[in-house]
């Protein structure tokens, strides 16, 4: 039997009929640094509610979506976890001028995955069987970078640096941690505020002037300025409402 | 080639490959000779088993990789109390998640080869008394050559070519788990990309030619064996 065009609409009516009342919602696509989804996805159905525009969200680490997006990824908006990559992007012409804007700072987070003693300070290092701390990628990873930041301004990185594993990023920082195959690692405290964390929720927060602020900007790509849903989310984005829950997961607003 | 280009985890990745070949061929011998002549109702069980490397996606593996070895681990644990150092972020850790995942590409043409024996030789071994190890060396040996050399080549260059896995179990440690594959990432991602493809080119010319070899070979052998 050849698929007629009626016998096609009989199959996708039922899925046409699912769709919710938002015919002429737009769509706006996100792509957002690993770090940052879960507060994302706290976010997502307050943007939905708000404007009837829907939000259709990509994860991953900072530097492969940026990766992706300057070889034309079809994302409207990118949600890094650095101020770094949205401004290679801005001067590779890739988003609009002038439209970056930090939504979220980022707060260094030492965890152990289980209670601990309120313990203030870097102390925290000099615990009995710590075999393994684990670090995201200074290389490549913002929260690596100021992890390491931290310890060189402490004066602990070299002592330190034989007991140091790295993650890919953060995410494999917590499950390193998680899985108890390092006993201290360096995540970001939106990770340890997560309500999906089933672990200890104790954690050293590493004093801000011992690493350059993890400012995490956002950009608007070029080729969704007519989009007027990208444009919806941004502002959204910048409204107390947002602010506060951005707030409430682990970050500062500017 | 950059002045500063690091041959380091090239030399790893090939230490990883040599030392995970050489121990799988010792262990997938009796293994594959089992299930090539065994009746057993377990057979289909534990060939399935050797399987799943073969489908699974390296981060499943990996993922659990991390539990067993972890210091809680099944292997982990015993192995900390033992030696007081962990499995997981180590070279030997490495070699035994490389040991999982290659094994069924030397398990798999060695139980071909052993199932595809004449069997006239061995009986005719056995029947003049033989030992099993004689006969093992002087007639299965020589007509499973082929299953040998494939599985030899097949360990390696999978196990060379390996990086979900030490990805998650690895930690990347310079001159301990920082693999080939793991390096070329690295550069990747800090856009270093003249070394990225210094060493993917190397990586990609040295398995080819491992390759070219192997096919070559197996058609004289071959040749000589018919």
């Amino acid at each position: 039997m050849k698929p007629t065009l009626l016998s096609l609409l009989f199959f996708i009516s039922p899925v046409l009929l699912m769709v919710p009342p938002f015919l002429h919602a737009d769509e706006v696509k996100v792509a957002v640094a690993a770090n940052f989804l879960s507060t994302l996805q706290v976010l997502a159905p307050v943007f939905e509610q708000q404007s009837g525009h829907r939000l259709r969200v990509s994860a991953g680490s900072t530097g492969k979506l940026y990766a992706q997006l300057r070889h034309g990824a079809p994302y409207d908006v990118f949600l890094a976890a650095d101020n770094k990559h949205p401004a290679l992007l801005e001067k590779e012409g890739w988003v609009m001028p002038g439209r970056r804007v930090t939504y979220a700072v980022g707060r260094l987070a030492v965890w152990s995955g289980r209670s601990m003693p309120p313990q203030e300070g870097p102390q925290i290092f000099q615990q009995s069987g710590i075999r393994h701390i684990a670090i995201a990628n200074p290389a490549t990873a913002p929260y690596g970078r100021a992890a390491y930041q931290a310890l060189n301004t402490m004066g602990l990185w070299h002592t330190l640096k034989p007991r140091m594993v790295q993650g890919d990023d953060v995410g494999q920082v917590f499950q390193f941690v998680a899985s108890a195959n390092a006993q201290l690692g360096f995540v970001a405290l939106a990770q340890i505020l997560n309500p999906k964390n089933t672990f200890s929720r104790d954690y050293w927060l590493v004093p801000e002037g011992l690493y350059d602020p993890i400012e995490q900007d956002m950009a608007l790509l070029k080729k969704a300025q007519n989009n007027s849903a990208a444009h919806a989310f941004v502002a959204f984005m910048q409204t107390a409402r947002a602010r506060a829950l951005i707030q409430q997961a682990g970050y500062k607003v500017k | 080639m950059p002045a500063e280009l690091d041959l380091a985890p090239l030399w790893l990745s090939l230490q990883l490959a040599s030392v995970t070949t050489a121990l799988l061929l010792l262990f997938a011998t009796p293994l594959a000779w089992w299930l090539a002549n065994t009746r057993a109702r377990g057979r289909a069980f534990i060939e399935a088993l050797v399987a799943l490397p073969l489908v699974l996606p390296p981060t499943v593996l990996g993922f659990y990789l991390l539990l067993v070895l972890g210091p809680h681990g099944a292997l982990g644990a015993p192995w900390l109390q033992l030696t007081d150092t962990t499995l997981t972020f180590t070279f030997t850790g490495l070699v035994i998640a490389s040991l999982l995942y290659s094994l069924p590409f030397v398990v798999q043409p060695l139980q071909n080869a052993f199932e595809s024996l004449d069997r006239k030789p061995l009986e005719a071994a056995w029947c003049l008394r033989a030992s099993p190890l004689d006969s093992f060396f002087s007639v299965v040996l020589p007509q499973a050559m082929r299953g040998y050399l494939t599985a030899a080549v097949l360990g390696f260059t999978h196990t060379l070519g390996e990086f979900g896995v030490v990805l998650m179990v690895g930690g990347n440690i310079p001159g301990e788990t920082r693999v080939i594959s793991i390096a070329i990432y690295d550069h990747v991602e800090t856009l270093d990309y003249a070394s990225a493809h210094w060493l993917a080119g190397l990586l990609l010319v040295f398995t080819f030619v491992v390759l070219l070899g192997v096919y070559t070979l197996n058609r004289q052998v071959r040749v000589r064996v018919l």
